[in-house]
């Protein structure tokens, strides 16, 4: 049930992150989800695209002189209500997982009411299974293609 | 790292693999000798010494080479062409020479000695690469004034193997005479082997089938571990680093055994030495530095703390190979461009040590060095390579700060470690620049 996510450096300098998405946009890459996390010195663009898009979309990155890598992330959906967030973080807590990094889709799905949360954790595998067993609604890749 | 179980072949065990106390003595005798014939034969290096306070009955043994005085590449120059012979003129058997830094060359006279020890040196050299008697050893330096075809041609020769002196060009005569003759060890520099493996590639030869070369002792130039995989790859051989100078001998004063890993350098006839180039006091093993040579059997024209200003580090751990002869490393660098930030003697090629073994890294590189508030400051620019990168901040800062704390332990200072867009360092054909600096210093 992971999801492909497209991790981006961008060095933090002006006109970096438009650069990056014209090339993506003017190839057609829809972006799904994006966030930017910075420091100072650099930042890492996080992208989610469609399954077949993904690796075209990489290597368009590549050829460009951008260091980029797939990895694995997890698709959570959260009620769209208060502490709708507050309860998926809670169980994420009571089995001693943290969370590394978090952000949403752009787009809500089909016949969804809730946001959908892209979360890397610090085990993603124990976290598969607490989601599982308390039958948190996840994002496959086969949904997000469908956005 | 896979455990290789080579065969390794040894010109003199017993003087390559001589316990390191019976070296320091023959050392100390050899280097007494040799400074009391350069006293009595030398009037500018008599008056260096003199102007040093020093006499020769001062020097005891290899523990007092560091009283005395330097010589430079200007000497050769200043005393040119005769007045650093230390023998009459008539025992000189050969006139060696190489460029200078004005229109004219700087020379070397040997005796017949010189001629001797210089042979047993390359003899050594195209042993440890695996020369035998039974070898054929194509030479494609020129056999002229430059030490590099002659070098070649007298070790291969005293080894018995069959030497083809081809000298330097014709590619296609290179590549016929090889192929006919069955050459199995080659001897050029490094760009030249590169440029023959792609020729011979480009013929559509394949040299693992069509010819028998098994190694190359490859010198006179900088080379690199990449330069090195690659004519291994294009000629299937072995490629040794050799080194070695005009005023030292030629090339064979240190030669890489198949190990690869540093170059022997020939203890019994020179003493090698790692200085600070600044102050001239000497350094231990393993700390980068100018190397200085002095010539211990030599009699035509000994050359007494000759600095090289090329900069490596010493080794006097024992090799894979069996030889005890202490190891040089490649030459990272020439001692101009040394910086020195917040007192502290920097070499770039030290920088690129760390990168080069911190997993991952690309070994481009830029040094920025800047003064604010009057004190020095370094960055060090490094391209984020696909290794380094991961999806969270705090692994591209654990990369970070473990590059930071490198460079601290090899190079004692602070420095700020900033990561940049791959293939964004600037790439030169041979010398990179590698540093900004920005502090008006002149
Ligand atoms: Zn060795």
């Amino acid at each position: 049930m992971f999801i492909k996510q497209i991790s981006v450096f961008l060095e933090n300098k002006r006109g970096a992150l438009r650069e990056m998405t014209e090339l993506l946009g003017k190839s057609g890459v829809d972006l799904l989800a994006l966030s930017v996390a910075d420091t100072q010195n650099f930042g890492i663009i996080r992208i989610i695209v469609s399954s077949v898009a993904t690796e075209p979309a990489l290597k368009l990155l590549r050829d460009n002189g951008y260091t980029a890598k797939v990895n694995h992330v997890i698709c959570a959906e959260v009620p769209d209500r208060p502490l709708g967030l507050c309860e998926l973080l809670s169980l994420i807590e009571q089995a001693n997982l943290s969370v590394e990094y978090m952000y949403s889709f752009l787009r809500a799905s089909r016949g969804s009411e809730g946001a959908h949360m892209i979360l890397r954790l610090s085990d993603g595998e124990k976290a598969m299974q607490v989601f599982q067993m308390h039958e948190v609604n996840l994002f496959s890749q086969e949904d997000v293609d469908a956005l | 790292m896979e455990m290789s179980q080579r065969e390794h072949r040894i010109y003199n065990p017993a003087m390559e693999c001589i316990s390191r106390d019976e070296l320091h003595k023959i050392q100390g005798e050899r280097l007494v000798a040799t400074v009391k014939r350069e006293y009595e034969n030398v009037p500018m290096y008599r008056a260096r010494m003199d102007a040093a306070g020093i006499k020769p009955e001062d020097i005891h043994g290899v523990e007092d080479l560091k009283y005395l005085p330097f010589m430079e590449k200007t000497d050769l120059r200043d005393y040119y062409p005769f007045d650093l012979f230390a023998s009459p003129k008539s025992e000189i058997v050969r006139i060696q020479g190489s460029s200078g830094t004005t229109g004219k060359p700087i020379v070397s006279g040997y005796t017949r000695n010189d001629i001797e020890i210089w042979s047993e040196m390359m003899a050594r050299t195209l042993t440890a690469a695996g020369a035998t008697k039974d070898d054929v050893v194509q030479v494609t330096y020129g056999l002229g004034l430059f030490t590099g075809g002659f070098g070649a041609y007298q070790g291969a020769d005293r080894i018995g193997a069959m030497v083809i002196p081809m000298s330097s060009g014709n590619t296609n005569r290179q590549i016929m005479m090889m192929k006919d003759l069955g050459t199995t060890l080659l001897c050029c520099t490094p760009s030249y082997a590169t440029y023959l493996g792609e020729t011979i590639r480009e013929m559509g030869i394949d040299p693992n089938k069509d010819l028998k070369l098994k190694a190359g002792c490859f010198g006179a130039e900088p080379w690199t571990e990449e330069m090195r995989k690659r004519i291994e790859e294009l000629l299937g051989i072995d490629a040794c680093d050799i080194y070695g100078l005009t005023e030292i001998s030629g090339p064979g004063v240190a030669f890489e055994c198949l190990e690869k890993h540093g170059m022997h350098i020939n203890e019994d006839h020179v003493i090698a030495e790692i200085i600070n180039p600044a102050t001239g006091e000497q350094l231990p093993y393993g700390k980068p530095g100018e190397l200085v040579f002095t010539t211990i059997t030599k009699t035509g024209m000994p050359m007494l703390r000759y600095r090289t200003h090329d900069i490596c580090t010493l080794t006097d751990e024992k090799c894979g190979c069996g030889r005890t002869l202490a190891r040089m490393g490649r030459i990272t660098g020439r001692t101009d461009d040394m910086l020195v930030i917040r007192g502290v003697n920097v070499f770039p090629s030290q920088i690129e040590s760390v990168l080069v073994r911190a997993d991952g890294v690309a070994p481009h590189y830029m040094l920025i060095v800047d003064r604010i508030n009057s004190s020095d400051t370094l960055e060090v620019q490094v391209e984020m390579t696909e290794d380094m990168f991961g999806d969270t901040i705090s692994h591209i800062e654990n990369v970070r700060k473990y590059i930071i704390d490198q460079i601290k332990s090899v190079v004692g200072i602070a420095s700020k470690v900033t990561l940049v867009a791959p293939k964004s360092i600037p790439r030169s054909e041979g010398k990179a620049k590698r540093v900004i600096d920005n502090r008006n210093l002149h």
